[in-house]
């Protein structure tokens, strides 16, 4: 601000001086030299205005130029359609979760029903049996079914069981997915910070140096090999494995 | 068997404790991630360390490392469950001593599998 109040300080000075000559010139008639001083006065105020714009324009443009240097602003415009294919791989993950614990649930359900009608069944026969409402016959019946339904119970409680475990895997979506989201709120926090940054940037034309160190130290901290997080289709397009049996092979290669 | 079960999101550590006990292993313990584990390692007689890899605080790569530095840990068998899934990692953590890697989402045959396999070799010496 000082530079430019001594700016128009010294134009004013060189005004006042062409004002005083013109005085003088004017009373003495020279209309030429008038005419000549009068229009060295309009440009001299307009050169100053030019300059000033000028000036401005160019520190407008370095702190422009800056910022989006400093703070990544066009790879951040990059990962914005990567965000959003994050959040629809989100979407398809919980869907995937959510239809394979109902369909567990619905595979695992008639098993149950049917292991109940039978055990009831079964409850009465047996109930029969010791009042000694049992005919010779009847027992054999019964004998052979308890029979058939002690095979088919294992089995039928193996299959439930491995619907609950089913259903149980399908939960391993929570730390995927949270993975995934974690990272969209660091992008969207990230221009959060920025927009804030360019705000006050554009408000007072300061630059943006003051972030820098901060910045520096934090990247430095980063560890060699950073975790990533799940893969995600579409997104993901560092070198890596598609499957467990891609790890097996790569650490087998690598002498396990 | 003494386990401890490191990993920040609880859904994921319960259901590796629920598959471990299907496995038999019934005495297991939880942390969230390596700042909070590596003194519990430190503290207690666990056998065997199954850790996530991307963790606030301190990560599993980290976690690793620092057992393979501490004398009464470097021959804890650690087993690495995570997402990460760059070759560079799995390099990484091969290097730095793993015993075995998983990626998820795993099945329990998976888990099974490196469980058994761990246990083979430490039990065969090798």
């Amino acid at each position: 601000m000082s530079d430019a109040t001594n700016d128009a300080a010294e134009t004013q000075e060189d005004i006042l001086a062409r004002a005083e000559e013109l005085v003088r010139e004017m009373q003495a008639g020279n209309e030429e030299r008038v005419q000549t001083l009068l229009d060295l006065i309009n440009r001299s105020r307009e050169e100053g205005i030019y300059h000033e714009v000028g000036k401005m324009t160019r520190q407008l443009h370095d702190t422009l130029n800056a910022f989006c240097e400093e703070t990544r602003l066009d790879q951040i415009a990059d990962e914005i359609p990567d965000a959003r294919s994050r959040l629809r791989h989100v979407i398809t993950l919980t869907q995937q979760a959510a239809d394979r614990s109902l369909g567990a649930v619905e595979a695992t359900l008639p098993t149950c029903d049917q292991l109940s009608t039978r055990i009831h069944r079964l409850g009465e026969s047996w109930q029969n049996f010791k009042r000694r409402e049992m005919t010779v016959e009847q027992f054999r019946a019964l004998s052979s079914e308890l029979e058939g339904f002690f095979v088919d119970a294992e089995q039928d409680t193996a299959d439930i069981r491995s619907g609950l475990n089913d259903i149980m895997m399908a939960q391993d979506f929570q730390d995927l997915t949270g993975q995934i989201i974690g990272r969209v709120i660091e992008l969207v926090e990230e221009v959060e910070g920025n927009l804030v940054d360019l705000v006050r940037i554009t408000g007072t034309r300061l630059t943006p140096q003051e972030n820098d160190k901060e910045k520096k130290e934090t990247a430095e901290l980063k560890p060699d090999v950073e975790a990533e997080g799940p893969v995600v289709p579409g997104v993901t397009k560092a070198d890596t494995v598609s499957g467990q049996d891609e790890v097996d092979d790569l650490l087998s290669s690598l002498g396990f | 068997m003494k386990i401890l079960i490191v990993d920040d999101f609880s859904t994921m550590r319960r259901i590796i404790k629920n598959l471990l006990r299907d496995l038999g292993f019934t005495n297991t313990t939880e942390a969230d991630d390596g700042l909070t584990a590596l003194p519990m390692l430190q503290a207690g007689d666990f056998d065997f360390l199954v850790t996530d890899w991307n963790m606030p605080g301190m990560q599993g790569i980290d976690l690793l490392k620092a057992v393979r530095a501490d004398a009464n840990l470097a021959s804890l068998p650690v087993l690495m469950v995570t997402a990460e899934q760059k070759r560079e990692q799995i390099v990484e953590a091969a290097q730095a001593g793993v015993n075995g890697y998983i990626v998820k989402p795993f099945t329990a045959q998976t888990l099974k599998e490196k469980i058994d396999k761990i246990f083979e070799r430490i039990d065969g010496g090798g």
